[in-house]
């Protein structure tokens, strides 16, 4: 007798910690959304923005011109009105296919004259920096700028095709001590880490969740991170060597994400747990 | 010197609504950095004036968020009041900006 109810409460606690536990992760996930949405229309994102743009009408650089005046993003010389949305894109003077950072970068050391290692030294914000680096703040800026805005990979030029093609490869790509891919952890519906849900990259529903958001305020520390920044720390998670900064391996995977989400409106500098 | 911040403020029917985002590190004074503890450094004050009249005077402590949002509803306000927010942190830096009602 006592045997069959310990092997009843076993089999029902066999069963029921899954169970409660996906209630208790879909209602706190509801709980995150609410206070996400609330926190939308005074997103911490918009004081990096307003650095953003004083950085990019200021002066700067060995060479004392403005990006105002001289970075052409894809839409003219100081327009970045619907530019983020519709990178990555070809850029002929730099014969490359650049995502929004990799292109600012670019113009801060061809038209401001700064040195390409100084900004990669410390790209990102860390965790116990107050302050962002300049070229996140610029990112921010840009990117508020296509706020409401389908992005618009123009997947029909044939250079910017072949990023997206590389950058589907490198998302299948298996290594490293765990013989992993981006893919085995974004390449299905459905998965995630702890809390996280992890998006299906390879799908136009998953590829929007995967691009939207970025650059954003993690409220964990209360720092601002681009979407570069994202795609290094999923290379770090994926126990390969993080990338140099800017390399032409984000760019190829931003484009083929990105272009998966295309026709999809971006909202603009998120706001992340 | 302290960034801007960034205030909105509109009327919704008689009352003003204002949002007001402050770049502010708000150390709490039990991080540490490579061992050394971060030494506390938050906003200590915040006041607001809608048109030349002070509406809230606040204290705020180490509890607050880094880049803090506040928002306040404010009765007897019209589109056009200017606003001017100040907050003072503990250690004597300050900051005021303005703004008119929407
Ligand atoms: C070991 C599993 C793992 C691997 C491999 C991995 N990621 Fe991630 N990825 C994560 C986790 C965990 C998150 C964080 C989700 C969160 O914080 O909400 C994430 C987040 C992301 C996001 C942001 C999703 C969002 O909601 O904004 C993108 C985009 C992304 N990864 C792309 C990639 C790419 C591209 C690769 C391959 C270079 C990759 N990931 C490899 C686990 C992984």
């Amino acid at each position: 007798m006592k045997n069959t109810i310990s092997i009843g409460i076993a089999l029902m606690l066999g069963v029921l910690p899954p169970l409660t536990f996906a209630q208790e992760k879909d209602a706190t996930e509801a709980e995150f959304e609410k206070f996400r949405t609330e926190m939308e229309d005074s997103n911490p994102a918009e004081l990096f923005e307003m650095k953003g743009e004083d950085i990019w009408n200021e002066k700067r650089g060995p060479k004392n011109v403005s990006l105002a005046e001289s970075c052409d993003l894809g839409k003219g010389v100081g327009v970045v009105k619907g530019a983020y949305a519709a990178m990555p894109r070809y850029f002929a003077d730099a014969g490359a296919v650049m995502d929004a950072e990799r292109r600012i970068v670019w113009c801060m050391v061809e038209k401001q004259g700064f040195n390409f290692d100084d900004i990669a030294k410390k790209p990102f914000q860390g965790r116990n920096d107050t302050s962002a680096p300049d070229i996140t703040n610029l990112v921010t800026y840009v990117a508020m700028h296509s706020k409401g805005m389908p992005f618009a990979v123009p997947l029909d030029d044939p250079k910017v095709k072949d990023a997206y093609l590389t950058g589907k490869e490198i998302t299948k790509y298996r290594a490293g001590p765990y013989d992993f891919s981006c893919n085995t952890c974004h390449g299905v519906d459905g998965k995630r880490i702890r809390m996280q849900n992890l998006p299906n990259i390879s799908t136009a529903a998953g590829a929007i969740k995967g691009v939207q958001g970025w650059p954003g305020y993690r409220m964990t520390g209360g720092i601002m991170l681009t979407h570069q920044w994202r795609i290094n720390d999923c290379f770090r998670q994926q126990r390969f060597p993080e990338p140099r900064y800017a390399s032409e391996v984000i760019t190829d995977i931003l484009t083929y994400m990105t272009g998966n989400a295309n026709g999809q409106i971006y909202n603009g500098p998120g706001i992340k747990r | 010197m302290a960034d801007r911040m960034k205030i909105r403020a509109t009327m919704a029917g008689d009352v003003a609504e204002i949002k007001v985002l402050m770049a502010h590190p708000m150390e709490n004074g039990q991080r540490k950095d490579a061992g050394q503890t971060i030494p506390p450094h938050f906003i200590q004050n915040i006041s607001v004036e809608v048109g030349g009249k002070m509406v809230i005077q606040g204290q705020t402590g180490t509890s607050v968020s880094r880049n803090p949002v506040f928002g306040f509803k404010v009765k007897d306000a019209k589109a056009g009041d200017k606003v001017v927010i100040t907050w003072r942190d503990n250690k004597g830096d300050s900051r005021t900006d303005t703004t008119t009602i929407a």
